[in-house]
């Protein structure tokens, strides 16, 4: 099928992320900018995130989900930026040709740059292989959160949460203003994936308890869930015979991770990194495939929104000056995981670059009194000290441009303990 | 209600003979206790069309298996229904295994299986590299193939529609009696069926059925597989079907992939006393694991999408009963159809079907209809397919399962076929929208919605999968109260 349609930058979701990459490659000056959203609305998640906390480092005040994504869609509309709304993009090709289709018909698209910002997806109860029965009323906490949030309608009444991922808390809190009552908040590991604020605002504040080493160990109900079974487990996360607790439960939602959803990217032959399940992106944010770039959940699962719209702005800016000039680093010094650190985010920079670089990760654990130190060639050259690392915050260190332009090797994040 | 036939059981040996029957002049009723088609054994096996080389020469199991795998590949292109012929490797690891494979070579040539042979260790590494290297012999069967069983169901129940057969769900018939006008009084919930034809298809059920109507009974042990469904990935670690070799609990546990791409790992074989026990365990699903490895050293359930488990019908004398039932004119029973009752359902469906219709002199319609054409799934179609199909039906254009690629054209057709799908899982079978690596997370909204407007109930009735299983438990709280329906 012949390409109908050739544009400069293609943005792909209309989320934060696809939104602050429009509008930081209009202000660059791009005018064929095209963003495709298969919503029927832009907005992205946020738009069933009703609660508040959104926008506090960006806009210094706290925010709604919708409030916050109506910013930048007042900001995308007063630009003049084009945004293609019930379009689903089904498939991105190396040489940046993207299939999408909508009511409207079926097209076949080109684009100088192509920005990837399709978010993520909820891990479900099959990759968790939790055994038991297959009833109603088990939910992911997002599809649940869209259930009472979008549609006005109550998934169950007495509720159990599997994993405290910060949706899972903030459903925990939903559901018991809704009238239901939340029996528990169980978490696999001995601390809470979700925000330190969440667990107090979400969980503590209702009287929730939250069992931290416990698991759902098995599923009752036939029709509609009926219970499920929770026990504690050991240091290799198995479950310890004799600390059963049985729950009696209508429904069971799921917090239990997210997986950036790369199956476009995938299939547009880029790198994807097997600790972030993201692309593998440079400190540009271009993916290994030239010309095609990736920011916010779909790159890596990030904890604020915040720092979604501002990677994704670069990424925006990363992608106007692709669309113009074609250019790209030559060659790469890697960033590499050390101790304590998971996902590094660019796994590479740009051999004599001169930009400043945000190093972001997930701590694979939770370290007091510790420092996050960057190192190349064995030499020192960030270090950043914090009270608390942990795996449910986002950890940046800036690399100064001076810092950036004198790498000679490759580049090792780490997590000292002192 | 008055009829000519009552069959009693939509799984897929019903579906079949339905199908058959619905060629004579015959009015025809189906009561199935569950909420849907293929709600029982159908629904949750492991999808293979043997070969036949399994059962003992001269066996029902035999004869049939063998009638009913050839029927496949023609079966499905009429009805529309996935098949594919992938072929299966029956391993070898020890002595005693290659003994065991000698057995089954000679078996399968009793039994006709076409191009049965033996394979050396190199030539089984070279067609499947990921094979344990410890393989010394394995049985090749070309003819073995897979397909979705519950599709393969569906199709067959709604072409039997088309031609006029009737589908009762949620109808557990509870009795069977002859009444004193000699026709057969089939009890069901506060009234009957009136049925001149008898037919029992009702899986693990069709012993009590039986055993009410004959003085010899039958009695059925319902054996539990579970089964661990990895996702979808570019290349599978083996495009044939791996069995090990057979025990005495069943065809042991296999490797295979699945006409829709994914990798299914199972089963296990467990007696137990519930038939409608389908949960799976913790142990079980790990044991199983561990026996796949000796097949595929690398197994692993990383990827894994799903675990679920099925119930097989398990006669104890380890034949099909296929029938007239003895003393009872009129009567006819299909009982204790375990493995291969899949592949040979098409068989069963036509020896009892042309059975039935001699024994009553039933008569050829005149004109028996099409089936209705399965249109092609939209994420197999071709660009200019894509395009056009959106260009007739805009509904196409709106993706609503976006794992799998299921729009809501589809999901739409699947509601509205003869036996239309009327739960979420009800259309993810027909049309896989749910089916994914998200599991219906970002979908069922939206298909909650489209079942609710296609048939005209509230949100807050539609199911899971029928009876009691609600998705939702009300709307938000209104005026203080919270509006429970």
């Amino acid at each position: 099928m012949d390409v109908t349609r050739t544009v400069d930058v293609l943005v792909i979701g209309a989320g934060p992320a696809g939104l602050a990459a429009a509008i930081a490659a209009r202000e660059d000056g791009i005018g064929s900018l095209l963003v495709l959203e298969r919503e029927n609305a832009p907005g992205g998640i946020l738009r069933q995130c009703i609660h508040n906390g959104f926008g506090l480092h960006r806009f210094k005040e706290e925010l709604t989900g919708p409030e916050y994504a109506q910013r930048d869609i007042d900001r995308a509309v007063e630009l003049g930026i084009e945004i293609r709304c019930g379009v689903t993009v089904l498939s991105v090709g190396a040489d940046r040709t993207v299939t999408c289709v909508s009511p409207e018909g079926f097209q076949r698209l080109c684009a100088k740059a192509i920005v990837l910002a399709m978010g993520c997806r909820e891990r479900p109860r099959g990759a968790l292989g939790t055994p038991g029965t297959r009833p109603a009323g088990i939910y992911s906490a997002g599809t649940a959160q869209k259930f009472v949030n979008l549609m006005g309608l109550m998934p169950g009444r007495r509720c159990v949460i599997l994993g405290s991922g910060d949706i899972g808390l903030i459903m925990a809190r939903r559901m018991t203003l809704q009238g239901a009552k939340v029996l528990a908040c169980v978490e696999l590991m001995p601390y809470s994936s979700g925000l330190n604020r969440n667990i107090v605002q979400c969980l503590q504040d209702y009287n929730i308890p939250l069992y931290l080493s416990h698991t759902v160990t098995d599923i009752h109900g036939r029709e509609r869930l009926t219970g499920v079974t929770v026990a504690k487990v050991d240091e290799n996360r198995r479950p310890i015979p004799g600390t059963e607790i049985e729950f009696d439960c209508d429904t069971l939602l799921l917090s239990v991770g997210l997986i950036p959803e790369n199956e476009l990217t995938r299939g547009a032959g880029a790198e994807i990194s097997p600790a972030t399940s993201g692309a593998v992106v440079s400190d540009s944010l271009e993916t290994t495939v030239p010309g095609i770039f990736a920011c916010g959940n779909v790159l890596h699962v990030h904890d604020l929104v915040d720092h979604v719209s501002n990677e994704s702005a670069r990424a925006g800016h990363a992608a106007a000056a692709y669309a113009r000039s074609g250019e790209r680093a030559a060659e790469y010094w890697p960033v590499l995981d050390g101790d304590g650190v998971r996902g590094t985010v660019p796994q590479r920079i740009g051999k004599g670059g001169g930009s400043e670089v945000s190093l972001m990760f997930r701590p694979a654990g939770v370290f007091r009194k510790a420092a996050c130190v960057v190192r190349c060639g064995g030499r020192e050259i960030a270090r950043q000290r914090a009270p608390i690392f942990t795996p449910g915050e986002m950890a940046v260190v800036r690399l100064p441009k001076e810092t950036v332009a004198a790498l000679d090797g490759p580049v090792t994040v780490e997590i000292e303990r002192s | 209600m008055q009829t000519d036939i009552l069959i009693i059981g939509a799984g897929v040996v019903g579906c079949a003979l339905a199908r058959v029957l619905s060629r004579y002049e015959a009015d025809i009723v189906v009561a199935e206790a569950g909420p849907d088609v293929a709600s029982g054994a159908t629904r949750a096996n492991s999808g293979i069309v043997h070969a036949g080389f399994d059962a003992k020469p001269g066996s029902l199991k035999a004869v049939l298996n063998v009638r009913g795998a050839g029927m496949y590949p023609q079966l499905s292109q009429e009805l529309g229904f996935p098949y594919r012929q992938c072929g299966a490797l029956v391993l070898g690891f020890t002595p005693e295994d290659e003994e065991v494979l000698h057995l089954l070579l000679e078996q399968g040539k009793a039994n006709g299986v076409p191009g049965v042979c033996l394979l050396g260790r190199e030539e089984v590494l070279r067609l499947e590299p990921n094979t344990n290297p410890d393989v010394r012999l394995a049985l090749y069967a070309p003819t073995s193939g897979i397909t979705s069983p519950y599709e393969a169901a569906y199709a067959m129940a709604d072409h039997a529609a088309v031609n006029g057969v009737r589908f009762l769900f949620g109808s557990r018939i509870t009795g069977v009696r002859r009444g004193d006008d000699g026709l057969w009084h089939a009890r069901l919930g506060g009234t009957e069926i009136v049925c001149r034809i008898l037919v029992n298809c009702a899986g693990m059920g069709s012993a009590e059925i039986h055993n009410s109507l004959c003085s010899e009974p039958l009695r059925l042990i319902p054996r539990r597989g579970q089964y661990h469904l990895l996702d979808r990935t570019a290349e599978l670690p083996f495009s044939r079907t791996m069995f090990q070799c057979p025990t005495r609990m069943g065809k042991g546990v296999l490797v295979s992939p699945t006409v829709h791409g994914n990798l299914l790992l199972g089963p296990s074989a467990e007696d137990i006393e519930d038939a409608d026990d389908t949960a799976t365990t913790a142990d079980v699903l790990s044991a199983v694991l561990e026996t796949c490895r000796l097949t595929w050293p690398g197994a692993s359930v990383r990827g894994g999408i799903t675990n679920f488990a099925g119930i097989r019908a398990h006669e104890e004398k380890g034949d099909f009963v296929i029938g007239a039932v003895p003393g009872q004119p009129g009567a006819y029973e299909t009982v204790g159809i375990e493995s291969p009752g899949l592949s040979a359902a098409p068989a069963i469906a036509e020896m009892l079907g042309a059975q039935i219709a001699a024994d009553f002199g039933l008569a050829p319609k005149a004109r028996v209809l099409p089936p209705v054409p399965m249109a092609k799934r939209f994420a197999e179609m071709t660009d200019e397919e894509r395009a056009r199909a959106v260009a007739e039906d805009p509904a196409y254009g709106r993706v609503v399962c976006r794992c799998e690629v299921v729009t809501e054209a589809e999901i739409r057709q699947a509601i509205r076929r003869p036996v239309g799908a009327a739960s979420i899982d009800a259309v993810k079978r027909r049309t896989r929208a749910g089916m994914g690596r998200c599991q219906g997370g970002f979908c069922s909204p939206r298909v909650a919605e489209i079942l609710s407007e296609e048939l005209c109930i509230p949100l807050t009735q539609v199911t899971k999968f029928g009876g009691g299983s609600r998705l939702l438990t009300g709307t938000l709280r209104q005026d203080g109260e919270e509006a429970v329906l």
